[in-house]
């Protein structure tokens, strides 16, 4: 998200928003891409990043091809840059990447020809999910400056929480970062969130509570005791989320971990919009593949 | 505790406050479990009427001490003490609130242990116990306890008791995490490998006896790190124990950067050095070891000016299975409860350090630290309060030690003052055979 600024985001989400448009039709099928080569390349395993990126593509008709990396060449002592390079040397037009460490998908894009799209990676950015919460958010806010969103639980380790916090600041909205100081990354308040380590005091009053996933690893006695004290503490039950409006929005990145940071009445609850976050990452992404590749038509049509 | 009863008013006492700065004969009424008033105008309304009057003549009244480390065996060892014994010993010491350590089997690290202690204290104690939980689970230096829900249940404070953290991120991530949920964290530093095999300090006279040493940097090194973790984290930290001159200088340039800090001694190391090892006696064995007389000097001028809060009994049972051995080989370790009280007054008696400053380093200000509603005899606050006649001389004879276990240090030692009577909410918990004060 690092490098955007108010109206390419803007842009990007009315863009959006005509995609949500494709997909409630009967027929979603569109040729802006027809022709192009799309190739989903994870290093890391995520069924629904990858299956919204996937349909994404379909949707806009181009040829989509699915690469789980971490089974086959990695093994084989492949480094990123080779395959990146042999892939490369296929003609794609669009690489999507998830890999477990920060910087690979800035790697990547030095060394192949084609668009790159970070599908997340490692701890450092996720931008589509920022990008699909930002439109989550201001479909049923009507906006995004001024808003208060408290982001909820591992910032530490969390892409979703860098990129909300830079997308969300950019938009003027007003970010907090709520957990155990044990998760929270040095210079929070620098990155735009104040930091709360009690939870009724950071979803006080907040338009959007964004709660994150926290990994089984991080449980067990590192970075918090225990789940049932996390869930105690740091878990979004109806009490805790008494304290934010009637009308706080409530979000989560998934996959979720009921009874770890969210109880599942709340999750399954009125003010969840956590299934409309799924139906937003598929327009979201149709919204950025089209604008990378339409830029480059339009680039290209001198040659 | 049962109820407490009606009024009561204790007349013509010296009457020592350190949390409001007071030192003046008078009078102390309790009402209801509560101090009514204390000081030399608390008569001016006239005594309440119907009240029980205690001629308290020649004593001196203290808040309750508040003994920051005491270690209770129970459960695990109970044939060294229980959470009675020690509270029946900890009255007669003028001990009216024990903080517990968790080295106990199993230890202090479960939210159900907390309860067990409360209620086990409820039950059949007569002073108040409050539970310090384990840092990390089973001790063991490194995963984190529940420190969250620990302090829910009533745990006033965390540390690892004898053990030391050697991790230093699992140091740092348990004092991050504490800080939210404003836990003290109290640790006792011995860098295990330093130690070695050590078994008392390092230096001349342990070399003429021909036992290993143990170096000062032991317990510094350790200090050091803690420290800037204090500093890093902002952290409530509390140095445990500390013994030596070079710990309490580094103490005092902590609190000279602003950290939260604060640091304790056992009245052991106030009192004793390592001459009293003498003919390798092993009721002075103890973790840290007794130090040169210069290292207990230096912890004397500590207490005098601030750098060092809190003196603590570091009550530690030990029977004779584990100290009738050869030096090398007994466990260290000595109880401190009763003696405690008798042991400070020494220092006041010499002149090194004033009376109040000792009483508030043995109540005031381990209350202070930890949050706890003691430490003061203010108008308001729980009727914890000791009567002590401070000049009674007498000879400690071990066989009249409440504790299950008699290792003492000061077998046989001549003492000035102690407890005549101990009061818990109201409620007197222990008279003195020997003394006045009814």
């Amino acid at each position: 998200m690092a490098g955007l600024a108010y109206p390419d985001i803007a842009a990007l989400l009315d863009r959006a928003d005509r995609a949500v448009e494709i997909s409630r039709r009967r027929d979603k099928k569109t040729t802006t891409l027809r022709g192009l080569t799309q190739i989903n390349l994870f290093f890391e395993a995520s069924t629904r990043t990858q299956a919204s990126f996937e349909l994404a593509g379909k949707r806009l008709g181009a040829d989509v091809m699915n690469m789980s990396v971490s089974a086959s060449s990695v093994k084989k002592g492949e480094t990123l840059i080779d395959t990146a390079m042999t892939l490369n040397a296929m003609h794609p037009d669009i690489l999507i990447i998830r890999h477990g460490a920060a910087g690979a998908a800035a790697l990547l894009a030095r060394k192949v020809a084609c668009s790159v799209i970070n599908a997340g990676d490692g701890a450092h950015e996720h931008p589509t999910q920022a990008l699909l919460d930002a439109l989550t958010i201001r479909r049923h806010k009507g906006r995004l400056d001024g808003l208060t969103v408290a982001i909820c639980g591992d910032i530490l380790h969390s892409r979703v929480a860098r990129s909300n916090i830079i997308a969300l600041n950019t938009m003027g909205a007003r970010v907090r970062a709520v957990g155990p100081s044990t998760l929270m990354p040095a210079g929070i308040a620098e990155m735009g969130a104040e930091h709360h380590a009690r939870m009724a005091d950071g979803i006080r009053g907040a338009d959007v509570v964004m709660m994150l996933r926290l990994q089984r690893e991080r449980m067990a006695g590192a970075f918090v005791p225990s789940v049932r004290e996390y869930f105690r503490h740091y878990g979004l039950t109806g009490p805790i989320l008494a304290h934010a409006g009637s009308d706080c929005l409530v979000m989560h990145p998934g996959p979720m971990n009921r009874g770890v940071e969210i109880a599942s009445d709340i999750a399954d609850g009125p003010q969840s919009v956590i299934e409309e976050q799924v139906e937003m990452g598929v327009a979201v992404r149709m919204a950025v593949m089209e604008a990378l590749l339409d830029a480059r038509k339009t680039e290209r049509a001198p040659r | 505790m049962t109820p407490a009863p009606g009024t009561s008013v204790f007349e013509g006492a010296r009457i020592v406050d350190p949390s409001r700065g007071l030192d003046e004969t008078g009078t102390l009424i309790v009402a209801g479990g509560r101090i009514a008033a204390a000081g030399a105008e608390a008569l001016n309304q006239g005594a309440p009427e119907g009240a029980q009057r205690v001629d308290c003549t020649g004593l001196t009244i203290v808040p309750g001490l508040v003994d920051m480390r005491v270690h209770i065996e129970e459960p695990g060892g109970e044939h060294r003490e229980t959470i009675a014994s020690a509270c029946e010993a900890a009255a007669a010491g003028g001990v009216t609130s024990i903080i517990m350590m968790p080295d106990t089997q199993p230890a202090i690290d479960d939210v159900a242990l907390v309860e067990f202690v409360l209620r086990t204290a409820r039950e059949t104690g007569i002073v108040r116990v409050h539970p310090a939980a384990a840092i990390t689970m089973g001790l063991r230096g490194a995963q984190m306890t529940e420190i969250g829900n620990l302090s829910a249940a009533g745990a006033v404070m965390f540390t690892d008791g004898r053990r030391t953290i050697a991790n230093a991120a699992v140091m740092r991530r348990a004092m991050t995490y504490a800080r939210d949920f404003g836990a003290v964290i109290a640790h006792h530093t011995a860098d295990a490998d330093l130690v070695g095999g050590g078994v008392m300090n390092e230096g001349l006279f342990a070399s003429l006896l021909g036992l290993p040493g143990i170096a000062r940097e032991a317990e510094l090194l350790p200090l050091e790190r803690d420290l800037r973790l204090a500093r890093l984290t902002g952290a409530a930290y509390h140095a445990a124990k500390i013994s030596c001159a070079m710990s309490a200088d580094a103490i005092r340039a902590a609190k000279a950067q602003g950290l939260d800090v604060t640091a304790g001694a056992s009245i052991n190391h106030l009192c004793l050095n390592e001459n009293d090892v003498g003919e390798y006696r092993t009721f002075f064995k103890l973790a840290p070891p007794l130090r040169h007389e210069d290292d207990r000097q230096a912890m004397i001028e500590a207490l005098r000016e601030g750098t060092l809060d809190v003196i603590c009994s570091d009550h530690d049972p030990q029977d004779v299975d584990t100290k009738r051995l050869p030096f090398a080989e007994a466990e260290d370790g000595a109880v401190g409860l009763e003696t405690m009280l008798s042991a400070a007054l020494r220092l006041h008696h010499s002149g090194a350090v004033p009376l109040t400053r000792l009483i508030e380093a043995m109540s005031t200000a381990p209350a202070r630290r930890l949050g706890l509603d003691a430490g003061t005899l203010a108008p308001g606050a729980p009727a914890d309060f000791a009567l002590v006649d401070l000049e009674a001389p007498f000879v400690l004879d071990p066989a009249q030690l409440k504790s299950l276990s008699k290792n003492t240090p000061f077998d046989g030692a001549r003492l000035s003052g102690r407890t005549v009577r101990t009061v818990v909410g109201g409620r007197t918990v222990f008279c003195a055979p020997h003394g006045r004060g009814d």
